[in-house]
C-alpha cells in the first residue's frame, strides 16, 4: 500500500509502505529491522507492529517496493508487499463504537451518581437540580452514543423493514423526551439513567462484536500473501522495468524466473518450465509447459526462467473469471439474517403493542395521560433488548475466543451461526484434506553420502518434491554435498557433479508415479517414494463429523488416481476432475436437496465453492482468494479444527438460546410490573443491570467450549 | 449543599479529564501494537547521544 504523506522538509513527498513480517518473534528483531532499515539513506523511519507482524516504512519516491522488500530479506527476513488489505476496509467502524461507548460510560457514570442521591431521598430544589444535571449530561451523550443506533434503525424504517434498533432507538428517544419533560416541570420520575445504561450496555455488545471481526480479519490479512503483484516486462533495447499487474497491457513481455507466479494470462515465448497450476485447478502434478503453450495468471513457474508474452490482464485473466463466479455465488448468501435480527422481528411488534395497550388501557382507565405515557416508557425501558443485544455478540465473542486460542480464526458472528446449522460437510482434496506438499518416505534407503548429495541437488530447484526432499532431509540435519556445475533440465530434474562422478535427481525412468524421485550417482540408482500426506487427525475428525450428524465427501479437481487414494484411505466417497463451476453446481444441488453445507477448502478453484457454501472453513495455507471467501480460516495442519468449529458453533447456539430464555424470562417477571405502573427508575436500572450480568455471566461459560 | 456546587464540577471534570485522554489515546494509536509495547521495554538503546 502506498499513502503520500507529507515529508518533513517541504520540498519532496515521502510514501509509506507496508510489509508482513511473519517471522517477527521478539524485541530482538524489532530492533533489528527498525535500526537496520533506518541507516539506509532512502529510508526516512520504519516502524514494526509486532502485533500484527508488520512492517510501516516511510521513505523516499526513490524506493520502491521491490527494493524495500530486498532490504528487509537482506536483514534476514521473509517479507511479503502488503497491498490494499481488502478485508480492513470496516476497521473504522469498530473505533467508532468503542468512542461512543467510552462516552456512553462516562455518561452512566456521573448520572448513575446523581441518582442515587435522587433514589435516596433528595427532594424538592436538590432533586430538580440533580435532574437538571443529568439532562445536561445525558443528551449530548445520547446524542453521541446512540448514533449508530439511530442511523441502522433510520436504515431498516426507510426500506419498510424493523431490526432490533427500531425498539432501541424508539425507547431511548421516548425515554429522553419524557424525562426532559419531567425534569421542565419539577416530576420525581427522570430515565436519563435508564437510557443512557441502555445504550452502554448495548454499545459494549456491539463493540464486542466488532472486535471479535477484526480480530479475525487482522489475523487473516497477516497470512495473505500476494500473488505476483506484477511482472518484470521487457522493453524494447533489452531492458527490463518492474510493472505492476494493473498496469499490465497484452502484448508485453514478462520475464518470469523461476518460483515466481504468473501476474497476467499469457502464452510461452521463449524457455521451458514446469507450472504449479495446483492453486488455480487443484491438479497436484506440475505441468510442463513450453514455446506455445498457454500459461495461465495464479500459476508458480517451478523450474526454469521463460519469457511469456501477455494475452489477457486483469479482469480478462482466468482468475478473474472464477473471482466473478465467487461474487455471484456469494451474492445468496447476503440474505442470511443473522438470529439477533430473526428475533427482533417478532420481539419489536410484541413489545411496541404492548407499550401501546398498556397507555391505552391507562389512558381508559382514568390515570391521565402524563400517567399513562410514563406507564408505557416504563414498559419499553424493562423490555428494551438490553439483554438480547448483549446474548448474542456476549456468546459469540467468548466462543470465537476459545476457538482463537484453537487455532481458528472466524470472521464474524454470523459465520458461528451458520456453522451451528450445517448438515454436510464437502472437502477439497489437495491442500485441504492431504498437507499439499509431498514428503518423502523411504530416506532410509539412501547412505549418509547419497543423502548428502541429494540434499545438495533438491536446494538448488523449487519443484514441490525437491521442496519436500530437502525439508525432510533438513530436518534429518543433514549437511548437503559439495557439488559442481548444478543445472536444472526443465521436466527431466537436477544435474550436477560431485568429485568428477555425475549426479542427477530426477524424473524416475520407470515409474509413471509423479510423486516419486529417482537419484544417480554414477551408474548406481535409488528411487525414493514421496507421498502428499493426508492431514493428521483426518479419520478422527470425519468420524467427529459424522457423529455431529454431518456427512462428508471429497470433491477435487484433482486426477480421479490421486483422489480415489486420499477417498479410500479415509473411507469416504469423492468426485474427481471437477472444475470450479462443478464445485459450485454440487453445492446448489445439495443446498436445493434441503442441505446446509459446509464447505473446506484451500484452492483459488475452490473460492467459487467457499462463497457458495452455507458456510465455508480454509487451512490457514489456503490461497488469499480461499481465505478471503470462507468464513473461518484454521492455522494448525491437523483437520480437527473442523470438527471442532462445528462442535464450539453449535454450543455457542445452545447458549445464545439459553440467554434468549433468560431474556424472556427477565421480560416475564418485569413487564407485569411495568404494566401496573409500580416500575421507578431504580427498579429499571436494577432490573436492567441484573439482566445484563446473567447474560455475560452465561455467555463466560462457553470459555472452555473448545476443549 | 455548599459542598455540591464543588464536588460536582470536580467529579465531572475529572470524568471529562479520563475521557479526553481516552480520545487522545486512541488518535494517536497508542492501542495499535499493545504485544509490541511489551517488547519494546526490552530493545537495548545504544547510543542515542551520538
Amino acid at each position: 500500500m502506498n499513502a503520500v504523506a507529507p515529508f518533513h522538509s517541504g520540498q519532496s513527498q515521502s510514501l509509506v509502505s507496508r510489509f508482513a513480517v511473519p517471522a517477527i518473534r521478539c524485541a530482538g528483531c524489532i530492533s533489528k529491522i527498525e535500526n537496520g532499515l533506518n541507516t539506509d539513506p532512502g529510508i526516512i523511519s520504519s516502524r514494526v507492529n509486532f502485533s500484527a507482524k508488520q512492517v510501516a516504512v516511510t521513505h523516499l519516491p526513490e524506493l520502491d517496493d521491490h527494493q524495500l522488500k530486498g532490504k528487509i530479506e537482506a536483514l534476514g527476513f521473509e517479507v511479503q508487499i502488503l497491498a490494499d488489505n481488502p478485508l480492513a476496509e470496516e476497521k473504522g467502524s469498530t473505533g467508532k463504537l468503542i468512542r461512543a461507548l467510552a462516552v456512553a460510560g462516562f455518561g452512566m457514570m456521573n448520572i448513575m451518581l446523581l441518582s442515587v442521591s435522587v433514589w435516596s431521598g433528595a427532594t424538592g430544589v436538590t432533586r430538580d437540580l440533580f435532574h437538571w444535571l443529568s439532562a445536561l449530561i445525558a443528551v449530548p451523550v445520547i446524542a453521541y452514543a446512540g448514533r449508530p443506533f439511530f442511523a441502522s434503525a433510520a436504515m431498516a424504517l426507510r426500506y419498510g423493514r424493523t431490526n432490533m434498533d427500531v425498539p432501541i432507538s424508539i425507547g431511548i428517544l421516548l425515554a429522553t423526551g419524557l424525562s426532559i419533560y419531567e425534569t421542565a416541570t419539577g416530576g420525581a420520575h427522570a430515565y436519563f439513567d435508564g437510557a443512557v445504561m441502555l445504550l452502554f450496555f448495548l454499545l459494549a455488545g456491539r463493540v464486542l462484536d466488532g472486535m471479535m471481526r477484526d480480530r479475525a480479519r487482522e489475523g487473516i490479512g497477516a497470512l495473505l500473501k500476494q500473488t505476483a503483484p506484477g511482472a518484470m516486462v521487457l522493453a524494447d533495447g533489452g531492458k527490463t522495468r518492474w510493472i505492476a499487474s494493473g498496469a499490465l497491457r497484452p502484448d508485453m513481455r514478462m520475464m518470469v524466473a523461476a518460483g515466481e507466479s504468473l501476474a497476467a494470462d499469457g502464452v510461452i515465448e521463449a524457455g521451458a518450465s514446469q507450472f504449479d497450476c495446483s492453486l488455480l485447478t487443484g491438479e497436484s502434478e506440475p505441468q510442463p509447459k513450453g514455446k506455445g503453450d498457454r500459461a495461465l495468471a495464479g500459476t508458480l513457474n517451478l523450474s526454469a526462467p521463460v519469457t511469456v508474452r501477455v494475452t489477457a490482464t486483469g479482469e480478462d485473466t482466468t482468475v478473474a473469471d472464477i473471482a466473478r463466479l465467487m461474487d455471484e455465488a456469494g451474492q445468496r448468501r447476503s440474505f442470511y439474517v443473522r438470529i439477533a435480527d430473526r428475533a427482533a422481528r417478532f420481539y419489536a411488534p410484541v413489545v411496541h403493542s404492548l407499550a401501546l395497550l398498556a397507555f391505552g388501557y391507562w389512558m381508559l382507565a382514568g390515570a391521565g395521560w402524563h400517567q399513562s405515557l410514563l406507564i408505557a416508557v416504563a414498559v419499553l425501558i424493562i423490555t428494551c433488548p438490553c439483554a438480547l443485544g448483549l446474548a448474542v455478540p456476549a456468546a459469540q465473542v467468548v466462543a470465537s475466543g476459545a476457538l482463537l486460542r484453537k487455532g481458528v480464526m472466524v470472521k464474524d458472528g454470523s459465520a458461528l451461526e451458520r456453522l451451528a446449522e450445517v448438515d454436510y460437510a464437502l472437502f477439497d482434496k489437495t491442500g485441504t484434506l492431504t498437507l499439499g506438499h509431498p514428503v518423502p518416505v523411504n530416506l532410509d534407503a539412501l547412505s549418509l553420502a547419497q543423502k548428502q548429495i541429494t540434499l545438495a541437488l533438491a536446494q538448488a530447484s523449487r519443484h514441490p518434491v525437491s521442496k519436500g526432499i530437502r525439508t525432510a532431509l533438513l530436518a534429518l540435519e543433514i549437511e548437503p554435498a559439495a557439488l559442481d556445475d548444478i543445472q536444472e533440465v526443465p521436466g527431466e530434474g537436477m544435474t550436477g557433479s560431485w568429485g568428477g562422478v555425475s549426479v542427477k535427481l530426477g524424473k524416475p525412468e520407470k515409474s509413471e508415479d509423479h510423486l516419486s524421485s529417482q537419484l544417480t550417482v554414477g551408474s548406481d540408482t535409488v528411487l525414493l517414494q514421496l507421498q502428499d500426506d493426508i492431514r493428521p487427525d483426518t479419520t478422527e475428525a470425519i468420524a467427529g463429523l459424522q457423529a455431529l450428524g454431518l456427512p462428508a465427501s471429497i470433491i477435487s479437481g484433482d486426477n480421479v488416481r490421486s483422489v480415489a487414494h486420499v477417498a479410500r484411505a479415509i473411507g469416504i466417497s469423492a468426485q474427481a476432475s471437477a472444475s470450479p463451476q462443478d464445485k459450485v453446481e454440487a453445492i446448489t444441488r445439495l443446498t436445493a436437496g434441503g442441505r446446509k453445507v459446509l464447505m473446506v477448502g484451500d484452492g483459488l478453484n475452490d473460492g467459487p465453492a467457499l462463497a457458495a457454501a452455507h458456510v465455508s472453513i480454509a487451512p490457514g495455507s489456503a490461497s488469499d482468494v480461499g481465505q478471503q471467501a470462507a468464513d473461518a480460516v484454521f492455522t494448525s495442519a491437523s483437520l480437527m479444527p473442523v470438527t471442532l468449529s462445528v462442535k464450539v458453533a453449535r454450543r455457542t447456539m445452545q447458549i445464545v438460546h439459553q440467554n434468549f430464555a433468560l431474556a424472556i424470562g427477565y421480560n416475564i417477571c418485569a413487564v407485569p410490573l411495568a404494566l401496573t405502573g409500580m416500575v421507578t427508575p431504580l427498579i429499571a436500572a436494577i432490573a436492567m443491570s441484573l439482566s445484563s450480568l446473567i447474560v455475560v455471566g452465561n455467555a463466560l461459560r462457553l470459555n472452555g467450549a473448545a476443549k | 449543599m455548599s459542598g455540591l456546587a464543588i464536588l460536582i464540577p470536580v467529579a465531572l471534570l475529572m470524568g471529562l479529564i479520563g475521557l479526553a485522554v481516552f480520545f487522545w489515546a486512541i488518535r494517536n494509536n497508542q492501542f495499535e501494537d499493545l504485544d509490541g509495547a511489551a517488547q519494546r521495554i526490552l530493545i537495548e538503546e545504544e547510543d542515542e547521544t551520538q
